[in-house]
């Protein structure tokens, strides 16, 4: 009885996560298009999408190396993008923390936006379901992403051999990053954030190493945080 | 792209390994530790702080143009920011801008 019920949750999940396979699939496809038209091989470009699956972080590092940044910016920058997660580690920790360790190990693995978005929306909810079904709701919604990411990547990969150079895909890149970036500028804080960035990193762009982005960054989220800071002090 | 096997390797599986680590991190050994607010806080504007710096020199200088402001490219850029804030919807907006991109260079050549 227990055991149908957790798997009926898990399918719950499932169809709650798969709406988000039509926003992730053109990312995985043109990021496997565009990392192949950069030069990267298949095997490469779909250990990049098995190992990181983060489509923004995947874009970061291709651009980073399209600039033929060294090494370490390749790195700092797109790992740079993914700190967000270490928020939706520790938002997600009290409602999965109870679960057995490797459960929370394969969890991290699939924590992505769409998978976290939904979680936590269904353990706000429901804060009193059993941990073992949280787990099974969790590893549900993440599931359906998870493998479009795979087979998007996979697909535009091949198709990127087929495309000639000439069809200036090359600025589809921004434009893919403007368009995960478009719907995140939900608040004056984020804006803000969002010009800061911008403007130091066009103000410092003569910097070696793509430092200018580095520094730019690290300002727009002290602007961001503390906008916030104020406007919550305001509202209390 | 100028990079040996081994580089592009360090960077595929480091990134890997440094983004499986974030994500594990509080879900794994940092459970017991409550972030502190402010750090929340600026993690809270990790996206929108790195992404915009990122593609503003793409707008403005494109490679392919070779560091040429592009008008066509500008206006393809803008387009798909506004259809993006107001619709959510990432194919629309990526579609947009690029239609608008292939008018424009069709049309001033």
């Amino acid at each position: 009885m227990v055991e149908s019920s957790t798997r009926s949750t898990f399918w719950r999940g499932f169809w709650a996560g798969m709406p988000f396979t039509l926003a992730v699939s053109p990312f995985g496809l043109a990021f496997g298009v565009l990392a192949t038209e950069a030069g990267l091989n298949l095997i490469e470009v779909m250990s990049m999408s098995v190992l990181v699956i983060a489509g923004a972080a995947q874009f970061t590092a291709l651009s980073q190396m399209q600039e033929n940044a060294p090494v370490i910016v390749v790195l700092i920058a797109a790992l740079a993008v993914n700190l967000r997660m270490a928020m939706y580690s520790a938002s997600l920790a009290p409602y999965l923390g109870p679960a057995p360790f490797w459960k929370r190990a394969v969890a991290a693995y699939i924590l992505v936006d769409n998978s976290y978005a939904v979680g936590v929306a269904e353990f706000e909810k429901k804060p009193e379901m059993p941990i073992a079904k949280k787990m099974a709701f969790f590893i549900g919604c993440a599931i359906p992403v998870w493998f479009v990411w795979y087979i998007a990547t996979f697909a535009g990969a091949l198709l990127g051999k087929s495309i000639p150079a000439e069809y200036s895909l090359d600025f589809v890149v921004p434009l893919a990053f403007l368009a995960i970036l478009a719907p995140m500028l939900k608040t004056l804080a984020h804006i803000a954030a969002a010009l800061t960035s911008i403007i130091v990193a066009l103000t410092l762009s003569f910097l070696p190493y793509s430092l200018g982005l580095l520094i730019a960054a690290a300002l727009a989220m002290a602007v961001g945080a503390e906008i916030e800071r104020r406007s919550g002090l305001v509202k209390s | 792209m100028n990079y040996s096997t081994a580089e592009i390797w360090v960077i595929i599986v480091l990134m890997g390994i440094g983004t499986y680590l974030i994500r594990f991190s509080f879900l794994g050994p940092l459970g017991r530790w409550q972030m502190p607010p402010w750090a929340l806080r600026l993690l809270r504007y990790t996206p929108v702080a790195v992404l915009p710096g990122l593609v503003a020199p793409l707008v403005l200088w494109p490679a392919a143009t070779e560091g040429v402001p592009d008008p066509a490219r500008m206006l393809a850029a803008g387009t798909t920011l506004l259809v993006g804030y107001f619709t959510k919807n990432v194919v629309a907006s990526i579609l947009s801008g690029a239609g608008v991109l292939y008018l424009l260079s069709y049309f001033l050549g």
